[in-house]
């Protein structure tokens, strides 16, 4: 019988196709819209993300996001260094500075100095050149977005709002009037404020930057091995009076910080919303009418000997295989959009978490509109089946 | 040896739908007998209870009050569960309109009843295209219903109606939708393939073509079996009023 519970299903084409794109749609809209939100949020702790070497960040306590610089006294440095259990601390530097382009233009980029010596929190992913560059006199290493993006150069100088070309290995920037020599190009995580990128070494950004006493942004440090992570966590805040946060709680701080200070969860959840009532309104809805369209059918086999239970396990089935169909076609058509417009275009981020959230709306779109359905089957008088 | 030869006895059965004012009294105290192999014709105005009665037989609606045996059984004091089991064993459906699943083919329509028994699929396939060639259907197997004529899908609907070897058929108008010669065409098969197994066929029609094919005929009113008669008695009583009906017109 279960054949031929699904084939009148698959029969139905007009009822089961609109099933399907229901489904399909609002999984699509769940997936996706989760999928950039999520894509969204990663951005704004993309360096954090990026720099997987420290067990721990240490900032200024008034912090409230990766990109809200609190700069602290270089003594901090020192202070956390001294602190037993710490294997290594190294300062990090980031702040927005204005960068004079090639062609005189000026460009706001976020600049991150990495520690001189070890180079940690140089960008992980090289496409030209390497990390080491930055070892050579006023050098910096640029990010792909910006280099064919907001770094780009016309192609005639005499003509700015031409078309422009990447700008280059070997060309110069200015920062706060010193030459800044492009040396490499990185591959990176766009982040969340969308300007470019340059790194270079925490000296050296302090250099570009205006002259002020406090310089050093974070302290990235790495736990003895002796020492659990938690409890150096403890000892550093409490013996710096520093803010100390392990990976996973800075990067969930930044995310809260921009969950709560803005209404991009409001947005995103209304989309969301929309998508699941898209699905009970459509596809629930035709799935009721095709049981409806089906109850004689379903009259007549419990008039010859079908049990309730027996039916009711026809309509889940139905209703278990128009629910996996839509929900694997949507999230195909999330993965197609996902893996088709490129990352600096659209923030896309899918986790494993996603295709479950989608999965668990879609089966309660199935299971609430097969609910209505078997229940109009269960109450089904086999008697009716005389009735025309 | 009569009491043998019964296979369905009702006594007295009562059936109410609806309460107060809106109460209908669908059947008033029903006294009918019938036998193995008999094919037995409900007939009456409509509203006068035959297809109450047909449910109440095959199990499908519980009585008021009286007394039922059908083969043997009670189907009214059976649970429900156990109701639909016997059913599924021993009845046989024939809808007015068919109620063939338009999806599948026909052969799988044929196998329903089968399938509902968990009767392997194989075996119930095989069963199924027996009596669909034994009702002309051979090599329209894996038609659907949709492509086949009125009389086509009815001699399906009559397959699947046999193809559990059930000891009583119950057909709703079976020639209702199908033209004159149809009707007579399915008939005839409905009478030759149950008599030939000793099947007891309840057959409710309006249609007075197709009464020869009774043994007897039980006519209803109100619901109440007024009276019980031939073919031809029941004929001649139709021609009889139709007479005296027009001789009113003037």
């Amino acid at each position: 019988m279960r054949s031929i519970a699904i084939k009148m299903l698959f029969g139905d084409s007009a009822k089961f196709y609109g099933i399907l794109l229901g489904l399909a749609f609002a999984t699509l809209l769940i997936a996706q819209q989760s999928s950039i939100f999520v894509g969204l949020m990663s951005r704004t702790y993309a360096l954090i993300e990026e720099t997987p070497q420290p067990d721990l960040w240490v900032v200024d306590p008034t912090l409230l996001f990766v990109d809200d610089t609190k700069p602290m006294q270089v003594t901090a440095l020192q202070r956390v260094r001294s602190v037993q259990g710490v294997l290594w601390a190294v300062p990090m530097y980031k702040s927005l500075l204005v960068a004079k382009l090639p062609n005189g233009s000026r460009q706001l980029c976020d600049v991150v100095g990495v520690d001189d010596a070890s180079l940690i929190g140089a960008p992980p992913t090289m496409v030209q050149g390497s990390v080491e560059v930055l070892r050579n006199p006023d050098t910096v290493i640029i990010e792909t977005r910006g280099q064919r993006g907001r770094l780009a150069q016309p192609v005639d100088l005499e003509d700015p709002a031409g078309p422009k070309r990447k700008i280059e290995v070997g060309e110069l920037l200015e920062l706060n009037e010193k030459r800044a020599v492009i040396g490499g190009i990185a591959e990176t995580t766009p982040t969340f404020q969308a300007v470019p990128t340059i790194y270079t070494t925490y000296s050296r950004a302090i250099s570009y930057a205006p002259a002020t006493r406090r310089t050093l942004s974070m302290v990235l440090v790495k736990a003895d091995p002796s020492v659990p992570v938690a409890e150096l966590q403890r000892r550093i805040a409490r013996e710096t009076e520093l803010s100390v946060y392990t990976p996973r709680e800075f990067a969930w701080m930044t995310i809260e910080f921009w969950m709560k200070q803005t209404g991009i969860p409001i947005n995103f959840g209304i989309a969301i919303a929309l998508g699941f009532l898209v699905g009970v309104a459509i596809a629930g809805q035709m799935f009721y009418n095709f049981t409806l369209d089906n109850l004689k059918y379903f009259g007549a086999m419990k008039a010859m000997g079908a049990t309730t239970p027996r039916l009711l396990g026809l309509v889940a089935l139905q209703g278990l295989v128009a629910g996996a169909l839509g929900l694997g076609m949507g999230l195909g058509a999330t993965s197609i959009v996902g893996l088709t417009i490129p990352p600096d275009k659209l923030a896309f981020k899918m986790t494993w978490h996603i295709p479950i959230i989608a999965a668990g709306a879609v089966i309660f779109i199935v299971v609430a509109s097969s609910a209505f359905s078997m229940r109009r089957v269960a109450k089904l008088d086999p008697a009716e089946v005389f009735q025309g | 040896m009569s009491e043998h030869r019964t296979a369905i006895r009702c006594a007295r059965i009562t059936k109410t739908f609806g309460s107060g004012e809106a109460v209908v009294h669908a059947l008033r105290g029903i006294d009918l007998e019938v036998r193995r192999g008999e094919m037995m014709a409900l007939v009456g105005p409509s509203g006068c209870g035959k297809t109450s009665l047909i449910s109440i037989m095959a199990g499908l609606l519980q009585r008021d009050e009286g007394e039922l045996e059908v083969m043997g059984t009670d189907p009214g004091a059976l649970s429900g569960h156990e109701r639909t089991k016997w059913r599924g064993a021993n009845v046989g459906f024939i809808f007015q309109q068919f109620n063939l699943i338009p999806q599948v083919s026909i052969l799988e329509n044929a196998a329903v009843p089968l399938l509902l028994r968990n009767v392997p699929r194989r075996e119930a396939h095989e069963r199924a295209a027996a009596l669909l060639r034994e009702v002309g259907l051979a090599g329209r197997e894996n038609s659907r219903p949709t492509k086949l004529s009125g009389g086509q899908q009815q001699r399906v609907a009559i397959a699947r109606a046999l193809v559990n070897e059930p000891r009583i058929l119950v057909c709703d108008e079976p020639t209702s939708a199908l033209d004159g010669a149809t009707g007579q065409k399915v008939m005839h098969l409905i009478r030759d393939i149950t008599r030939r197994d000793d099947r007891v066929v309840i057959l409710v029609t309006h249609d007075e073509r197709i009464y020869h094919f009774a043994d007897r005929i039980a006519h209803l009113d109100d619901g109440r079996v007024t009276h019980v008669s031939t073919p031809a008695e029941a004929l001649a009583e139709s021609a009889a009023r139709m007479g005296e009906a027009a001789a009113a017109r003037g």
